[in-house]
């Protein structure tokens, strides 16, 4: 049991502990307290919010009803806004007001989004098995392979979001860290560039984008790989590696003068120094800043995504918007939920390696 | 003392002067500082807080600059710092990601580059067997505990095989049951070893229990060596014997008396 509840601690679910200690009739007033804070005040929060949602949802319905209502009047006359009228409040989906939709909606959306999801993996399988033939025959023949290029479904835009955020974040962390150690190493190099390192921390990323995307257009002009995919996670690298450089350059600068007393004592070379002291004693601070760094790729991928046109979940919400069908409105709050709650983890995950690497902490 | 035998120097400082640029002229530290250290002589040097005693003990590290004179060790100066004076930190500065066979496994890859893998390693385990280590040497160094930590340091220290071993006020973070504990560690294993020893402390049974002789520092700015006490109470040491001698407390009472005005 006290390795479930360390467990439990390790990956961030501490709150549960109360719960468990009480279900084995520990210190039963103080968890019963503990309970009530740490488990039944949230979720009863989450249903508050909810119904603030269903309530505001409501709201903004009938004001869009009205309007919806009065529009046939001015236009097509009385007979038309009565029919109108009673469509809608037939609950009919095709004369359906385009308004924010309640909770009830978009769990509909998230139903409908798996079933599309199911029904495309379906497809796709089929499309496999049929081509399998064939393409071996091309395999052999030197051809390339015939691929299933039908619409993506939303977990696949998932799927292409995440592929994109760690190409992003990879290429943030092998450009920013050692950079960020070279910057901490010289003072002289650091007070240099660091004119650059504040100009460009600020600029937001369609601006990243922009410059990317010129300099990628030029470069890739006659390669066929995925340009888009290129684009976006270099942006997405560039808008985010920033934490990182300037962390690890601050946590390579500031490591304790009793270590480097140590290594001047030893008389340890460039590289034990570096690689034996230095870098360890900044673990710390450089995963403070990859933490960081993964978060923003996360909040600027949605972003670069839904301008670069490249595949994802925010070209998805885009499309949703632009597509203004019925339970578009619903997709898009259903993504949003998606979107955070991935996020969530990926903090979730960095803080659990940050754990795992830092020495300061037990 | 009383040999008329010439006793070899080890560690000389003459004219030394330590000053800081400030903006009000130049703080002078340390001024006109003369001390001659002989081979295998146990110094501790004992003063009020501030006056400078930590800064000498840096320079000789060669991790201070010297503003004036010269530190000469085995008669030739001294140019930054190295593993021929080896340092007992106050605070123990072991690597925390490291065990305690890394961290003086480390210094001693520097020092006996020539030696195998395994020589190597049985060096180490000797110190840290010689400081009570010897279940710990796969620990790492931030489970220790402070005690146990600055017996590393001291392993450390001693596994350089040093001309010169300074410590730094090496006991001053501990508490007084680890101190008398770690001082009797770092006897037996100095006893053994040998080392030219200087040792900067506030505490005056700790100077008078390890030394042979104790330099008492005037008080700073402009400090110096105020008086000299010559510790003649036989060795080796052990703290029970020790302690019942009554030149002990006669000895005690100078360093006493000294601090007091």
């Amino acid at each position: 049991m006290e390795r479930v509840i360390k467990a439990l601690k390790w990956i961030g679910l501490g709150f549960f502990e109360p719960l468990i200690m009480l279900i084995q009739g520990k210190e039963v007033e103080k968890n019963i307290r503990l309970v009530f804070r740490q488990i039944i005040v949230p979720v009863l929060s989450v249903f508050i919010f909810l119904g603030a949602c269903n309530i505001g949802a409501d709201y903004l319905f009938k004001v869009e009803r009205d309007r919806k209502i009065e529009k046939t009047r001015t236009v097509q006359g009385d007979a038309a806004a009565k029919q109108m009228q009673e469509c809608i409040d037939s609950g009919d989906e095709s004369c359906k007001p385009n308004s924010l939709p309640s909770p009830a909606d978009v769990k509909k959306g998230a139903i409908s989004l798996w079933e599309d999801h199911k029904s495309i993996s379906a497809k796709k399988s089929a499309f496999k098995e049929k081509t399998a033939a064939i393409n071996k025959k091309r395999k052999e023949a030197g051809q390339k392979a015939i691929v299933y290029t039908g619409r993506p479904s939303f977990v696949d835009q998932i799927y292409t979001s995440l592929k994109t955020v760690f190409a992003g974040f990879l290429l943030a962390a092998l450009l920013a860290i050692p950079a960020g150690i070279v910057l901490g190493l010289s003072e002289t190099l650091r007070t240099s560039i660091n004119w650059i390192i504040q100009i460009l921390k600020p600029v937001s990323p369609v601006v990243w984008l922009l410059l990317v995307s010129m300099v990628v257009k030029t470069v890739l002009a006659n390669s066929d790989s995925d340009k888009s995919f290129v684009i976006s996670f270099i942006s997405v690298g560039l808008c985010s590696m920033w934490a990182t450089l300037v962390n690890t350059a601050m946590g390579v600068s500031s490591v304790d003068q009793d270590y480097l007393n140590v290594s001047k004592v030893l008389r340890l070379g460039v590289f034990s120094n570096v690689f034996k002291v230095i870098l360890p004693a900044s673990i710390p601070m450089i995963f403070t800043g990859l933490r960081i760094t993964l978060s923003v790729s996360w909040m600027v991928l949605i972003a670069i995504e839904l301008l670069a046109q490249s595949p994802g979940l925010g070209s998805f919400v885009w499309e949703e918007f632009q597509n203004g069908a019925n339970d578009s409105n619903a997709k898009i709050i259903v993504a949003m939920f998606v979107i955070g709650i991935i996020g969530f983890m990926l903090d979730r995950i960095m803080m659990f390696i940050q754990k795992l690497a830092s020495f300061d902490s037990k | 003392m009383e040999s008329v035998i010439k006793e070899k120097i080890m560690l000389e400082c003459s004219d030394l002067k330590k000053s800081y640029p400030t903006s009000n002229g130049e703080f002078v530290v340390l001024e006109d500082f003369q001390l001659q250290i002989k081979e295998k002589e146990f110094i501790s040097i004992i003063g009020h807080s501030g006056c400078g005693k930590s800064t000498l003990l840096t320079m000789i590290a060669g991790l201070n600059d010297i503003t004036e004179g010269k530190i000469l060790l085995e008669a030739n100066k001294i140019q930054g710092a190295g593993p021929d004076r080896a340092v007992v930190f106050q605070s123990p500065s072991l690597f925390p990601w490291m065990t305690a066979l890394e961290n003086v496994m480390l210094g001693v890859k520097q020092v006996f580059g020539h030696a195998t893998k395994k020589q190597r390693e049985d060096i180490c385990k000797y110190y840290l067997d010689k400081v009570g280590l010897s279940d710990a040497f796969h620990i790492k160094a931030k489970s220790l505990s402070q005690g146990m930590q600055q017996r590393v340091g001291i392993a450390r220290a001693f596994a350089l095989k040093p001309k010169v071993l300074l410590l730094d006020e090496p006991f001053g973070m501990l508490d007084s049951m680890t101190r008398v504990e770690l001082q009797d560690v770092l006897i037996d294993v100095w006893t053994k070893e040998k080392i030219t020893a200087v040792m900067v402390t506030h505490d005056v049974d700790e100077a008078v229990f390890l030394s042979d002789r104790v330099i008492m520092m005037t008080g700073g700015p402009y400090a110096k060596v105020g008086d000299i006490a010559h510790i003649n109470l036989p060795r080796p040491r052990h703290r029970k014997v020790t302690i019942e001698d009554p030149d002990f407390y006669k000895h005690r009472q100078h360093l006493l008396d000294f601090l007091d005005h």
